[in-house]
C-alpha cells in the first residue's frame, strides 16, 4: 500500500511531472492510470480514445528489426501501420529500421518506444522515465513531441528524475512522498 | 447479508472473531478426536473380516474425506479471492494448503500402512489410492507456487488459480484413474466387501471425522490469522492490537 | 479479434524461422529418451512393445517442457505483454496465438516423430493410427496446459524447476487416455471411447485454459 487519499485529475493540454524518490510509488500509480493494475480501492477516469503507455522496458523484441516490432504493435491496437517510418524518422530511426532492435544501443530503443507515441494519436500519454538512456539531440526531440502533443490538446503525465525538456506555464510538478 | 460479508471480510473483524472463536474449536477438535481414538481403538469389537487391521479406518477414512474437501474449500476460496478480489479470502487459500497436504500425506500413509496386511503389499495401484496421490501433488503443487512468490497477494492469487484448475482435475483425474483401472481387471485388487457398520463403530467414525474438522478449522483459522497479521503489520489496526496486547501483559 | 489473433501467430512463427534450435532440439531430446529407454532394457526384448505407449507418451511430455518457461517470458521481460494488455482486444487473442504456437511448434511435431519412434519400439503398425489420433488430441491439451503453468510463473526467476510440478499432475488424466487408446488398439479393442475423451478434454481446455492463463499473466504486473 503505497498510497491512499489521493486524488488527482489532468486538464488536457498539460503536462504533469511526477516526482519523488525511488520507490515512493511512482511506477505503481502509473501502471494504475493505465489499467495494468487493478487499484487497492477507487477508481481511476480514463479518456475513451484512449493512452499510451509507455513503461521502463521498451517492448522491443531483440530478434525482430524495428519495423517488425512497431507493425506487431499497430496490429495489437488495431490501428494503421502507415505512420511507422515518418514516426521513426522524428526520431533519426529511419535508417536504423530493418536492423534488429538487439543491435542497437539503449538510448536508440529508447528512442524507437517513443516512436509508437508518434505513430497513433492518444489524448494522454503515461510515460514511466523516458528520457532514460536518451542524449541532448534525444531530449530535444522529446521536448518538440511534449510541446506539438500539449499544443493539440493532448495531456502527459511523465515521472523523471532528471528536468524535462519543457519549460513553460503547461507544466505542473507534484511530489510524492 | 452482503454488508455482512464484507465486514466479515475485513481483516480487523475477522481476526478478532477468530481470536474469539477458535479456543472453542480447539476445545471441540479435542473432545471429539478423544471420544473417537478411545472408541475406536479400544471399545468398538474387532471386525470379523480384518480383525484390528481395520482400526486403521479411524484415521484414514476422516483424512482421506477432509483433503478431499479441503481442496473443494480451497479452490472456493479461491473463486471468492479471484472474482471480488477480497484479501481474506487470498489468506484462506494459502492457509488451507499445507494442512490439506498433510491431511492427504496422512491418507496416503494410513492407506498404504492397511494395505500391507490386506492386500500384501503397500502400494497397490487402485484407483483411490492413485487419485490421493494426484491429489497430494496437486497440494504440493500450490505449496511450491506459494513459496516460489516474493509478494505474497501475487503468490496468493497464482496459487488460487491453480487450485482453480486443479479443483476441475480432480474428478477427471478420479474418473480416469477408475477408466485405467477397468482396462486392466483380474489385476491384484481385491475389493473387500463392505459389511453394514455396527453402531459401535460407526460413532466413533464420526466423532474423529468431526474432530478433525474441528481441527482443520482450527489449524486454517489460526494460520490465516498469522498470515492476516504479516500482511497487515504496518496497519493502525495491528498497532493498536499489539498495544493492547502489551498493556496487557501479554507480549 | 481475428486480426490480433494472426498477426501475433505469424510473430511467432516468425521468431521461431529465426531461433530454429528452439523448436528443433526438443524433437532430438525426444529420439534420444526412447532410445535410451530402449537401451535400459534386454537386447530385442518382446515386452519393449507393452511399455511402447507410455514410454512415447512420457517422452512427448517432457519433451514439450523443454522451451515452456520461454513461451511468456520474452515478452514479459521486454515489455511486450504489457502493450499486449494495453491493446485494442485485450491478451486473450495473444494468448491463444502463443499457445496454438507452441503446439504447431513442438506438440506437432513430436507427434510426428512418434510414428517411427513406435515402430522401432515394435508396436504393431495396426497400432499407429490410434497412438497418433491419440498424441495430435493429447499434445494441445500439453500446450493448454503448460502455458496456464507458465503464464503462473513468468515473473518468477527459478520458474523452470517448478514448471514439470505443475504441469505433470494436471496432465495425468490425458496420459492416461492418450497411451490407454494405443494400449486398448494393441489388445484389440476399440480405442473410440478414450479418443472421444481425450477430445472432450480439449474442447473444455481450448475454452478455458487460456482464459486462466490470461488472468495469470494480468496477476504477474502486480
Amino acid at each position: 500500500m503505497l498510497l491512499t487519499d489521493f486524488a488527482l485529475s489532468l486538464d488536457a493540454g498539460v503536462l504533469l511531472h511526477l516526482r519523488g524518490r525511488n520507490g515512493a510509488g511512482k511506477t505503481s500509480l502509473l501502471e494504475v492510470l493505465a489499467g495494468l493494475r487493478a487499484p487497492l480501492r477507487g477508481q481511476v477516469v480514463r479518456p475513451e480514445a484512449g493512452l499510451h503507455w509507455l513503461g521502463h522496458k521498451n517492448g522491443l523484441n531483440g530478434d525482430l528489426s524495428l519495423i517488425e516490432n512497431l507493425q506487431y504493435w499497430c496490429a495489437l491496437q488495431q490501428c494503421s501501420a502507415a505512420p511507422i517510418v515518418t514516426s521513426l524518422e522524428r526520431l533519426g530511426l529511419a535508417r536504423l529500421r530493418y536492423r534488429a532492435a538487439r543491435t542497437l544501443s539503449a538510448g536508440q530503443k529508447r528512442r524507437a518506444a517513443l516512436a509508437r507515441l508518434l505513430v497513433a494519436p492518444r489524448p494522454l500519454w503515461l510515460l514511466d522515465e523516458p528520457l532514460a538512456a536518451l542524449d541532448v539531440a534525444g531530449l530535444d526531440d522529446v521536448g518538440c513531441m511534449f510541446d506539438q502533443h500539449l499544443q493539440q490538446g493532448g495531456a502527459v503525465i511523465v515521472t523523471s528524475h532528471q528536468p524535462l525538456p519543457l519549460a513553460d506555464g503547461r507544466m505542473r510538478t507534484m511530489e510524492l512522498s | 447479508m452482503w454488508t455482512w460479508f464484507h465486514r466479515l471480510a475485513s481483516p480487523p473483524t475477522f481476526y478478532r472473531l477468530a481470536d474469539r472463536y477458535s479456543p472453542w474449536l480447539a476445545v471441540l477438535s479435542l473432545l471429539l478426536i478423544g471420544y473417537g481414538l478411545v472408541g475406536g481403538l479400544w471399545l468398538a469389537p474387532p471386525d470379523y473380516q480384518q480383525g484390528d487391521a481395520f482400526r486403521i479406518i479411524y484415521v484414514h477414512v476422516p483424512a482421506a474425506w477432509l483433503s478431499l474437501s479441503g481442496y473443494v474449500a480451497m479452490a472456493a476460496a479461491a473463486a471468492v479471492a479471484i472474482i471480488w478480489r477480497i484479501k481474506l479470502a487470498e489468506c484462506v487459500v494459502v492457509a488451507i494448503a499445507p494442512v490439506g497436504a498433510s491431511f492427504t500425506a496422512l491418507a496416503l500413509i494410513t492407506g498404504m500402512l492397511w494395505g500391507k496386511p490386506m492386500w500384501g503389499k503397500y502400494w497397490v495401484w487402485d484407483a483411490r489410492l492413485t487419485s490421493e496421490l494426484v491429489l497430494l501433488f496437486l497440494y504440493l503443487g500450490v505449496l511450491g507456487l506459494n513459496r516460489a512468490f516474493e509478494d505474497p497477494r501475487a503468490g496468493a492469487r497464482a496459487c488460487g488459480l491453480l487450485a482453480l484448475v486443479g479443483v476441475v482435475n480432480v474428478p477427471i483425474v478420479h474418473y480416469s484413474v477408475e477408466w485405467w483401472n477397468s482396462l486392466h481387471q483380474g489385476s491384484t485388487v481385491s475389493r473387500i466387501g463392505k459389511p453394514a457398520i455396527a453402531a459401535s463403530m460407526l460413532w466413533p467414525l464420526l466423532s474423529m471425522t468431526f474432530g478433525c474438522m474441528a481441527f482443520f478449522g482450527w489449524a486454517v483459522l489460526r494460520r490465516v490469522q498469522n498470515d492476516v497479521l504479516l500482511r497487515e503489520r504496518r496497519s493502525t489496526w495491528v498497532a493498536a492490537l499489539l498495544g493492547e496486547r502489551k498493556a496487557a501483559g501479554h507480549v | 479479434m481475428f486480426a490480433v489473433f494472426a498477426a501475433a501467430l505469424r510473430r511467432e512463427l516468425r521468431l521461431a524461422a529465426r531461433h530454429k534450435g528452439d523448436w528443433l532440439l526438443p524433437p532430438l531430446f525426444y529420439l534420444i529418451v526412447v532410445t535410451l529407454f530402449a537401451l535400459g532394457g534386454k537386447p530385442n526384448d518382446p515386452q519393449l512393445s507393452a511399455f511402447a505407449p507410455a514410454v512415447l507418451w512420457v517422452g512427448v511430455l517432457l519433451s514439450a517442457l523443454l522451451n515452456l518457461d520461454r513461451l511468456f517470458r520474452a515478452d514479459f521481460d521486454d515489455g511486450t505483454l504489457e502493450q499486449c494488455f494495453l491493446g485494442a482486444q485485450g491478451a486473450m487473442p495473444v494468448v491463444y496465438a502463443k499457445l496454438i504456437g507452441h503446439w504447431l511448434l513442438g506438440g506437432l511435431p513430436l507427434s510426428l516423430i512418434a510414428a517411427p519412434l513406435a515402430l522401432q519400439l515394435d508396436v504393431p503398425a495396426t497400432v499407429l493410427p490410434t497412438l497418433l489420433a491419440g498424441l495430435l488430441l493429447g499434445t494441445p491439451m500439453l500446450s493448454l496446459i503448460g502455458g496456464f503453468a507458465a503464464a503462473l510463473t513468468v515473473g518468477l526467476p527459478r520458474a523452470a524447476v517448478l514448471l514439470p510440478v505443475l504441469v505433470l499432475p494436471l496432465i495425468g488424466p490425458v496420459v492416461i487416455f492418450g497411451a490407454g487408446a494405443a494400449r486398448a488398439a494393441a489388445a484389440g479393442l476399440s480405442a473410440a471411447g478414450p479418443l472421444y475423451l481425450l477430445a472432450s478434454l480439449l474442447v473444455a481446455g481450448l475454452c478455458l485454459l487460456p482464459l486462466a492463463a490470461t488472468v495469470a499473466l494480468r496477476n504477474s504486473f502486480d
